[in-house]
């Protein structure tokens, strides 16, 4: 662990069950990610992405191993850590506006109100969404809808902001608008940010380092990017590095996606 | 812009005219039957409409509208509020804590299977014959609807958002006034709704078995005394009471449960079935 880790995981393994039925999702992960840095996850489909983000976020407990941020052991939610989770229709709250959607776990810190408003309203307006509190949910369009579940994030101040395939429920053209509008978000704050995805793409073309996960999940490769930043989705697509990287990625995921399909490794 | 919702309800006001005009018909036709044919009768099951209507006029809505019409609306209202309150707290508990409900099942289940009435008896002896034996089974009858939709409801909130409400760390209270509570909702308001029909019957049936005063117990002795008038009469009022009280839930229910119908319409229309008809 080196002095900037915000966030290490240390042998971490999550086995369901017990006996001849037990089930690992988590083999044995091991990982730092160091302060301000952009973390991007990648690993093929159920290979327990989630499963390593719930134990990470302090929502489910590991069988084995440490999840540490700022050197505190997670046992609990983590108050320096908030989640963006994949389905944005499930984790907001259709009975709240925007903004009481967004204030919710600010309440519950006790911030004064005008703390509160103020931090809302800086939050919607860093997501473009300025204006937009007194709407509900289900008012918005799903775009719209995870840029609050973004804002609602970033209002919470978190050190680490973790993200559960964000983009995988909305439109291609909806999805490279929002990776623009987080890396903006992500320049402009320095955030650390862990992003779980199974968009090679999309990894590739915001992060600074990948992880590639095997399945069960544990590190089977870590790539460094060094793309030019700020990225856009035309020019930094057009480069030749860009391909190379991404097809060494999509060799590494398939790879792993194959081996599992040949039977060799559990169905998680 | 503006012009266009304005010329759409233009466009509507025949066709909703059309529809009051259409809901009016059936009732308007049915007081014309009763009244023509009850004109001349001389079986006193059958007495004419107008003595009804004086009835209505000159004793339910002149004395009794205090003596027994508001009595019985306050053993109503008790009843039911009581009912909904213990209903949601306790479904909410038993519906948090599975223990709970694994030792209360059995308990409920068979209470619940008791018709009402039949506990009017025992609502006496510990009630005593006042209005608390009433108030208690117009509760203990229709706090069932409440506490197992309550139940059902808190059980079925969906784990993400409660993985939501954990995460970002927005403690017990919260997580069960505002989360928890308004997903288990609809539900709650549709058992609320239930409770609300049973109550009106239990208050009658409570004030037939005993007491002094209440509409039940007016259209009681007014059929001991053959003034049928008097007990349609008394029936009419049961009605209205009723009807309104299930227009002012229906007004409520609108309220809260805005976002519920947004929240469905949405879903509707991204699933192509289009939005709310």
């Amino acid at each position: 662990m080196t002095a900037g880790t915000v966030l290490a995981i240390d042998g971490l393994r999550k086995t369901y069950g017990t006996g001849p039925d037990a089930v690992t999702a988590v083999d044995g992960v091991t990982l730092d990610v160091q302060a301000g840095e952009l973390l991007c996850i990648v690993g093929p489909s159920g290979c327990g992405k989630t499963t390593l983000l719930r134990c990470i976020a302090g929502l489910a407990a590991p069988t084995e191993g440490t999840v540490t941020i700022d050197d505190q052991l997670v046992t609990a939610p983590p108050p320096a850590l908030a989640l963006v989770f994949q389905d944005y229709s499930r984790s907001l709250l259709p009975w709240m506006s925007v903004h009481a959607n967004i204030v919710l776990p600010l309440k519950a810190q006790r911030l004064p109100r005008a703390e509160r408003d103020g931090r809302a309203a800086e939050a919607l307006a860093a997501v473009g969404l300025g204006g937009l509190g007194a709407r509900y949910p289900w008012q918005l369009s799903a775009g719209m809808q995870q840029r609050v579940a973004i804002a609602r994030a970033l209002a919470y101040r978190p050190e680490v902001l973790l993200l559960d395939e964000p983009f995988a429920s909305v439109d291609a053209q909806t999805r490279a608008d929002l990776q623009d509008l987080l890396l903006d978000v992500w320049e402009r704050t320095h955030l650390t940010m862990a992003f779980v995805t199974h968009d090679i793409d999309e990894a590739a073309y915001m992060a600074d380092r990948i992880v590639v996960l095997g399945a069960p999940a544990r590190v089977k490769e870590t790539v460094e990017v060094d793309l030019p930043r700020p990225r856009d989705q035309i020019a930094t697509k057009a480069l030749p590095a860009f391909a190379d990287l991404r097809g060494h990625i999509f060799a590494s995921v398939k790879a792993e996606a194959g081996r599992r399909s040949a039977g060799d490794g559990p169905l998680v | 812009m503006t012009t266009a919702p304005l010329g759409r309800l233009a466009r509507r006001l025949p066709v909703l005219a059309g529809r009051s005009a259409l809901q009016l018909l059936v009732p308007a036709g049915l007081l014309l039957l009763w009244w023509r044919t009850s004109a001349d009768s001389t079986s006193y099951l059958y007495p004419p409409a107008r003595e009804v209507i004086e009835s209505l006029r000159e004793e339910w809505l002149a004395d009794r509208f205090s003596s027994d019409i508001l009595p019985s609306l306050r053993r109503f209202g008790e009843g039911f509020v009581l009912a909904a309150v213990i209903g949601v707290v306790a479904g909410t508990l038993i519906g948090l804590v599975p223990r709970l409900q694994r030792a209360t099942q059995p308990v409920t289940e068979l209470v619940r299977s008791i018709p009402p009435p039949l506990l009017f008896p025992f609502a006496l002896v510990v009630f005593g014959i006042g209005d608390g034996s009433k108030v208690a089974l117009i509760a203990l009858g229709s706090v069932w609807p409440v506490l197992l939709n309550t139940v059902d409801g808190v059980r079925g909130v969906d784990p993400h958002v409660l993985d939501v409400a954990r995460s970002f760390r927005i403690g017990r209270w919260r997580e069960v006034t505002r989360v928890v509570l308004p997903a288990a909702s609809p539900k709650i308001v549709a058992g609320l709704r239930i409770a609300l029909s049973v109550a009106l019957l239990l208050m009658v049936v409570s004030e037939m078995r005993g007491g002094t005063d209440g509409i039940g117990f007016r259209i009681r002795s007014a059929e001991r005394t053959f003034d049928t008038a008097a007990s349609y009469a008394g029936v009419i009022v049961i009605g209205a009471i009723g009807l309104v009280a299930n227009l002012v839930f229906v007004v409520i229910e609108g309220r809260l449960m805005r976002w519920h119908r947004g929240a469905r319409g949405r879903v509707d229309e991204i699933e192509g079935r289009g939005a709310l008809a």
